[in-house]
């Protein structure tokens, strides 16, 4: 296997990212300055509302942007050691679906509505291994899509024979196809019913485990976050603005206003309090950022100096977040 | 259920979509629910179970096939062109698309103003623009996107423009159908408190569609949850909660994920299997093959919609025996 | 929570102009800005073609000055009779356009309103109308327009009838499809909780939301109209000679294809000319309007 040297128990370790979306119009800048490591065999949640750039932080690790638009900065992505934003061409194709696979919110638009499913899993194995026998390929199909848990006779099923539910799994069986290091997962489960997600999330908890795989979870559900990440790190207007161990982010200890705030403003089944507490106001434009800390306009604790100075990033430990609350004030 | 008189009540309620070759689609098969005045009812259930049918069929956006829907003691089913436009003005719909639901090249107002200019509310267009304007405070929705296209607003206004729409002609009941699911979390928020503000200051009636047991919670005075186009509980919120019957409400409550730590150390229970066809259903408990509990008599007849304590009803074998 | 009030008070509510906006994007792409300068250009000489070249200069004939190549006195040259071509192009181009912007019109109203009734009511209405178009669109479009012109005799009214049954069930189909895929919007279904009726829902909102691709749709015909009115006069089907038509204009050119190549030349430049521009036009409508490309 390429790129399997040990380098520790860092997996993936990004670093200042900043991507911008540029159009004759406007600069929507969608990632700024965002560091974060993923360590092997752990999952990363990346939490965060709509527009936050969870989406783009991960297509660009896969180098996956819209090629008119969006254009990266500065930053590193770092697998194994090695740049992915310094890759080429080949060594990109190399990389996508062996070593990283992503995973799409929507089933329905990941899988070709002409193919039946085991050709599709099928496809990713012989691309990715191209000395194998038929006969193999189609015992591990029949393996992989045990794995998730749909039997191996469907193999010759077409797409919209199954529910969305198993879709999905199908989605996920190609994205494991290749047994890849690191899944990037972008909301796997948003387009589910509850009960489904629930047996989506334990098939990727499952597999998690057997396979060692580690993951970059992006969601907007705190309760999944809980039930599925290792570690945490809170988006926020294209920046990270807490991150830490699960247990870290929820404990009722010291958090930046904005992950309060969003644990405040989730219905909660345990209480009997009738009204929410949510945020004030929207996220800021991206074509505008304040400049000073980008939550101080809807932030209810802002100080003078949160419109003025860009919060620095307060560490202990492994929690880190960005707010002049916290002593961040960049002396 | 609620003593006070109900202001919407339905009997035996059904609409079966014909499909082609002649098989029917039970999207809404025997519904009985009340909804007392002033109050709301959270009607809960996964994608397909009909629940959104349901809030159209009692508004007749969509005809029913059979059964009665009482609104103020009148059998609205059976009312004639002429009676369902002067209803219009008492009930309203609240949908869960605000980019879908409000037309892309009316400006803000206009669209606000539409159902007043239908009926005619005000004797010319400064009036209806000028109670628009009203209408656009009181959804917290500055003036000043007056004159905006919905393409430029996010979807949290979008939504406020459908609840100042649905507000506009002084109805008594609004559906919820699902009205902040397509929205962030903390504009969810928002747009929970803002229509639990509405119904005090208004005295609306709610019905409030959802697919998340938590967010019914936090508006609702009783709540059913539905299966497959049938009701198969129905409790106050309270109760529903801490004493849940019905072993699918159990497997829903379990199912969604929480926000704290100790879900995490507990293993989900989860239901297998995937929601049956609606399509020419036979006789049974809909949910008896994805069911633990299932017996015999699960697969052979309806189970009842009893009532197995004051104001909670199960429709399952296991708990009522009938 | 709440935002600011304040902003424009009742009598300042104006429709902001959208058409300002579909402009601004119409005019970024610099293919569809040629375009309408093309045409602009185009349409204005042939307005003012009588003050350029009176239209007997059109039909004059000079034996004298038969084949003529083009010089200061005859731009274009003279054909075969010795007519000045310049002065057939341009007044050429009153027949060709007119018949072609008229056509295109007619087929859009009549095919529109056939789609929008088929689309909206549906069942019976819809299968009728849909199983009778079939019969027209099992005929091809060339055959058929023929058969009318033959039929009819060939004039200027004869030439439109031939077009627009030719074209309208385009329209057909489009309309209907739009209006079908309109009605099932979660707007449409809103308007009815509103106790909209069915003139008010097809007039205030499928026909303005349907507008867009309708309009794109007839200025891309407008260029196959003109295309198409050529190849009937080319065939000799279109208006009678002596009248000057670019269709006619070519048809006359090819006898002397390789000695004077300037008799073709001119009318098919202009041919491609005008189709092109409306064509770009077309292109650069359908982007401005749609507004998945905003931006």
């Amino acid at each position: 296997m390429p790129y399997r040297e040990n380098l520790g128990d860092v997996l993936l370790n990004v670093e200042d990212l900043r991507v911008i979306y540029k159009t004759d119009l406007e600069t929507v800048a969608a990632v700024n300055g965002v560091s974060f490591t993923i360590k092997r065999g752990k999952t990363l949640g990346l939490v965060g509302e709509t527009g936050a750039g969870k989406t783009t932080t991960a297509l660009s690790i896969m180098r996956l942007l819209p090629s008119t638009t969006g254009r990266i900065l500065g930053g590193k992505a770092e697998f194994n050691g090695r740049d992915i934003m310094k890759f080429d061409d080949l060594m990109l194709r190399a990389i996508r679906g062996n070593s990283i696979a992503m995973v799409f919110q929507d089933p329905m638009t990941s899988l070709n509505p002409v193919m039946t499913v085991g050709d599709q899993i099928a496809e990713t194995i012989e691309t990715h291994n191209e000395k194998i026998s038929k006969n193999e390929v189609k015992k591990r199909v029949g393996d992989i899509l045990t794995l998730v848990g749909i039997m191996p006779q469907r193999m010759s099923e077409y797409p919209h024979q199954f529910s969305g539910g198993m879709k999905q799994r199908v989605v996920i069986a190609i994205a494991l196809a290749c047994e890849p290091e690191l899944l990037i997962a972008d909301e796997p489960t948003t387009a589910l019913d509850v009960t489904i997600q629930a047996q989506v999330l334990n098939v990727i908890k499952e597999l998690r485990e057997r396979l060692g795989t580690s993951m970059l979870m992006i969601t907007h559900d705190l309760g999944i976050v809980a039930r599925i990440c290792d570690d945490v790190a809170v988006m926020y207007a294209g920046e990270i603005i807490e991150s830490g161990p699960v247990e870290d982010i929820f404990s009722p200890k010291a958090h930046h206003p904005y992950t309060a705030g969003l644990f405040d403003s989730v219905p909660d089944l345990r209480s009997d309090a009738k009204r929410l507490k949510p945020i004030p106001g929207l996220m800021p434009d991206p074509t505008n950022l304040p400049p000073g800390c980008v939550f101080a306009p809807r932030c209810s604790r802002a100080m003078d100096i949160c419109a003025r100075e860009h919060p620095k990033k307060t560490v202990s430990g492994a929690h880190s977040l960005a707010c002049h609350l916290f002593g961040g004030t960049g002396a | 259920m609620s003593e006070n008189t109900p202001l919407l009540e339905t009997a035996a309620l059904r609409k079966l979509f014909k499909l082609r070759g002649g098989a029917n689609l039970h999207a809404v098969d025997g519904v009985n629910i009340r909804i007392a005045k002033g109050e709301t009812l959270g009607v809960v259930g996964e994608s397909g179970c009909g629940k959104s049918t349901l809030g159209r069929v009692i508004l007749r956006l969509i005809e029913p096939t059979s059964g009665q829907v009482f609104f103020n003691g009148r059998d609205i089913a059976k009312f004639k062109k002429r009676d369902m436009y002067e209803l219009r003005r008492e009930m309203q719909i609240i949908f869960q698309d605000p980019y879908s639901s409000i037309d892309p090249r009316k400006s803000v107002v206009e669209i606000i103003a539409e159902y007043m200019f239908i009926h005619k509310l005000f004797g010319n267009k400064l009036e209806t623009f000028n109670r628009a304007a009203e209408l656009m405070d009181m959804v917290g929705l500055a003036r000043r996107y007056a004159n905006m296209y919905p393409h430029e607003l996010d979807g949290g206004r979008r939504q406020r423009i459908g609840i100042a729409r649905a507000l506009s002609l002084n109805p008594k009941f609004i559906v919820c159908d699902e009205p902040v699911s397509a929205l962030d979390v903390s504009i969810q928020a928002q747009i929970l408190n803002l229509l639990m503000d509405i119904q005090e200051e208004l005295g609306l009636t709610y019905m409030f569609i959802t697919h998340d047991l938590s967010v019914v919670k936090h508006i609702s005075n009783n709540i059913v949850v539905m299966y497959l186009g049938q009701c198969v509980e129905f409790a106050a919120y309270g109760e529903l909660f801490d004493n849940t019957l019905h072993p699918y409400t159990q497997a829903l409550l379990a199912a969604i994920p929480e926000p704290n730590l100790e879900s995490r150390l507990k293993e989900p229970k989860i239901i297998r299997g995937e929601v049956t066809s609606p399509i020419n259903v036979k006789p049974g408990c809909r949910f008896a093959a994805r069911c633990d509990y299932c017996m015999d008599v699960c697969r052979t007849r309806d189970p009842e919609f009893a009532e197995v304590s004051p104001g909670h009803f199960v429709a399952c074998f296991k708990v009522s025996g009938k | 929570m709440a935002e600011q009030s304040g902003g424009p008070a009742g009598a300042s509510f104006k429709r902001q102009s959208q058409a300002r906006e579909i402009w601004r994007r119409f005019k970024k792409s610099k293919g569809a800005l040629f375009g309408l300068v093309l045409l602009i250009v185009m349409l204005a000489v042939i307005a003012c073609a009588d003050f350029i070249a009176p239209y007997r200069l059109a039909t004059k004939q000079n034996l004298a000055k038969k084949l003529a190549p083009p010089s200061i006195e005859h731009i274009f040259g003279c054909d075969s009779y010795g007519r000045d071509i310049f002065a057939r192009v341009l007044h050429g181009g009153r027949t060709s356009l007119s018949i072609a912007v008229m056509a295109t019109i007619t087929s859009c109203l009549f095919g529109s309103l056939l789609g929008a009734v088929a689309g909206y009511f549906g069942k019976k209405v819809d299968s009728v109308i849909m199983r009778s178009l079939d019969i027209f669109m099992s005929v091809p479009d060339l055959l058929f327009t023929m058969a009318v012109v033959v039929a009819l005799g060939a004039n200027f009214i004869n030439l439109l009838i031939a077009l627009t049954l030719a074209y309208f069930t385009n329209y057909v189909r489009l309309v209907r499809s739009q209006v079908l895929n309109l009605s099932e919007q979660e707007y449409v279904e809103a308007a009815k909780a509103g106790g909209a009726g069915s003139v008010r829902i097809i007039a205030s909102h499928i026909i303005p939301n349907a507008m867009g691709v309708i309009i794109v749709n007839t200025t891309l015909n407008v260029s196959k109209i003109i295309l198409y009115e050529s190849t009937l006069s080319f065939l000799g089907l279109g208006m009678p000679p002596p009248a000057p038509e670019w269709g006619l204009m070519l048809m006359e050119a090819r006898a002397f294809l390789r000695t004077s190549p300037h008799l073709l030349f001119f009318p098919a430049a202009a041919i491609v000319l005008s189709a092109c521009s409306v064509n770009l036009i077309g292109d650069g409508l359908r982007d401005a309007l749609d507004p998945h490309l905003k931006s």
